[in-house]
């Protein structure tokens, strides 16, 4: 089997001849394959070109993040979560801020959360622009990932204008927002949203039709809906099998309730239908984002709550007190009432959730990252088996993991 | 024995009637169900919430080290039902010299990788699991990262 060969790159098993008459080889992909987007290692027993067995080698890339959230504040921690998944930062802010808001009890600002909802679509169309490009490229469309990036790049340009980083943004923080919405936010994302729906329709026109891309992905990647909740898989995969599964949906977070969209499923379960269910989900987080820039809340953008949010930097100049708490908050952090919360969000890649343990102080006890590509990279070994080798970039691809949310 | 506000919640109620003696304690914070199970059942608790109870799904399994404390480790499970749209959160306590569980990935395959994780990085074992072995390190470490006792900066000797 291919775990007795863990060391070697390619292996021919000399003592297992297949009925064919062919000699089983151990292949070796990865873990700098261009096509496994990050850090990724599968040992694949072929025969001929059939794969046996595959096995996922991960944690190339573990970094220890859970450990250091133990040593930082909850503020400081923000920043933690941007580089876990880094094609959807903001996602991951959003996870850790509901989660520390819920232990704490703090209520948000409309406008922070509709702000935020904004912001989570435009990071989903963010990370499944990267993912259409990407796979795109892997199965041979190249003009594809050009033209996903174009408007990726303006994506990230609305970012920075945000947030000061195109891409570990940090912009959500306990209690709201890290900044005041700059100057002109609305016209960029309305001239963004204007052109978008056309965009998407470029892309399909390069690809819904294409006959080289419906032979490369229709038919290819089966797995059972049965075997997908077995093996831990969430998100777009789920959908594409006709289970109409969904965070935003199910337990609304963030005012996600007060929007109005449809959650896209397939039922043909192939990389195809994965690949329809992400283009339908970009129209709807399209439809969603210009609803929150259409009636987007007036007021405050950040929670009323002088020991944990940062006072603004004019009071500071003029009140004792604002500056007592901001001395507070940047040295010592602000306590967190003892217990623990399960904050459950909907990623571009599936549930993404922050399992938080307090013991009262300024610090998490625990922090755990369900993170969606670590349980859906589980159904590679099942996804890939009986398949032939030309087929497995493909089934990979429509997975659209990310390996620093798989290492942590 | 159940407290007083999870009489009326199905799914406690469900499974202190299934076995009396698994549960052993309960709450309902902040909307969230935990029961806290005997190391020993764990796997027949989750074999009935899956099959009986429909938590076609388990979200994670992680541990917690509440160092010096005895009994050191917690070991958390989230399971998630589709059909009901609900959560419950499942924990055994462990005693820190040579902490031992039962494996449910016989229950769900899926839990395979989230308990390599929680061997890898706590070295709780987990019986009858299929394929125990580290996941993130390297399989010559030394050490258990996520313990408390275990240092956050510095090198290994």
């Amino acid at each position: 089997m291919a775990e007795s060969h863990p060391g070697q790159y390619m292996a021919v098993l000399e003592d297992s001849t297949s009925e064919t008459g062919t000699r089983r080889m151990v292949l070796n992909m990865g873990p700098q394959h261009p096509s496994t987007h990050g850090v990724l290692r599968l040992l694949m027993e072929l025969d001929g070109e059939n794969i046996v067995s595959c096995q996922p080698d991960i944690g190339f890339l573990h970094t220890g993040i859970e450990k250091e959230f133990e040593v930082k504040t909850y503020q400081q921690a923000v920043t933690l979560t941007d580089r876990v998944d880094y094609l959807a930062p903001l996602s991951n802010n959003l996870g850790w801020c509901l989660a520390v808001e819920k232990l704490l009890g703090l209520e948000i600002p409309p406008q922070a959360q509709w702000m935020r909802v904004m912001l989570a679509e435009l990071t989903r169309l963010n990370s499944h622009l990267v993912w259409l490009g990407t796979h795109a490229l892997d199965i041979g469309a190249m003009s594809v990932f050009l033209y996903c990036f174009r408007e990726r790049e303006e994506i990230l340009k609305i970012f920075e204008m945000f947030s000061g980083q195109r891409m570990m943004t940090s912009y959500f923080r306990i209690g709201g927002l890290a900044l005041e919405p700059p100057r002109g936010w609305e016209q960029r994302v309305r001239k963004f949203l204007d052109v978008f729906p056309s965009r998407i329709d470029e892309y399909e026109n390069l690809l819904t039709n294409n006959r080289i891309w419906i032979g490369r992905t229709k038919g290819v990647g089966f797995i059972s809906l049965e075997d997908m909740l077995d093996l831990g898989v969430t998100g777009p995969m789920l959908r594409a099998a006709g289970l109409k599964i969904d965070a935003r949906k199910d337990a609304p977070y963030s005012s996600y309730e007060k929007f109005d969209f449809e959650v896209p499923t397939r039922t043909e379960n192939d990389v195809y239908a994965r690949y329809q269910v992400r283009v339908e989900e970009m129209r709807q987080s399209t439809k969603i984002a210009r609803q929150a820039l259409e009636g987007m809340p007036e007021g405050p953008w950040k929670a009323d709550a002088p020991g944990i949010v940062l006072p603004d930097r004019e009071k500071m100049k003029t009140q004792m007190e604002a500056l007592i708490y901001h001395f507070k908050i940047v040295t010592e952090g602000f306590r967190v009432p003892e217990g623990e919360v399960y904050q459950v969000i909907e990623s571009p890649r599936g549930e993404l959730g922050y399992y938080l343990v307090s013991n009262g102080t300024a610090m998490a006890y625990r922090v755990h990252m369900r993170t969606p590509s670590f349980g859906n990279l589980q159904a590679t070994s099942k996804m890939v088996q009986g398949t032939l080798i030309a087929d497995v970039i493909a089934s990979i691809g429509s997975m659209d993991f990310v390996l620093g949310d798989t290492d942590r | 024995m159940l407290s007083e506000n999870l009489k009326q919640n199905p799914i406690a109620t469900a499974v202190e009637a299934f076995d009396g003696d698994a549960v052993k304690a309960g709450k309902l914070d902040r909307g969230e169900l935990t029961l806290e199970i005997a190391p020993g059942k764990i796997a027949s608790i989750c074999g009935f919430l899956k099959y009986d109870q429909h938590f076609s799904r388990i979200s994670t399994v992680t541990a917690v080290d509440w160092f010096p404390a005895e009994p050191r480790f917690e070991v958390v499970y989230h399971l998630h039902s589709v059909e009901r749209n609900q959560r419950v959160r499942l924990k055994c306590r462990l005693h820190g010299e040579d902490p031992v569980i039962e494996s449910v990935t016989p229950v769900w395959r899926g839990a395979d990788w989230y308990e390599r994780e929680t061997f890898d990085l706590f070295g709780i074992r987990f019986l009858n699991h299929p394929n125990l072995r580290r996941i993130m390190l390297p399989d010559d470490w030394e050490g258990y990262p996520l313990r408390k006792d275990y240092p956050v900066t510095g090198s290994r000797v």
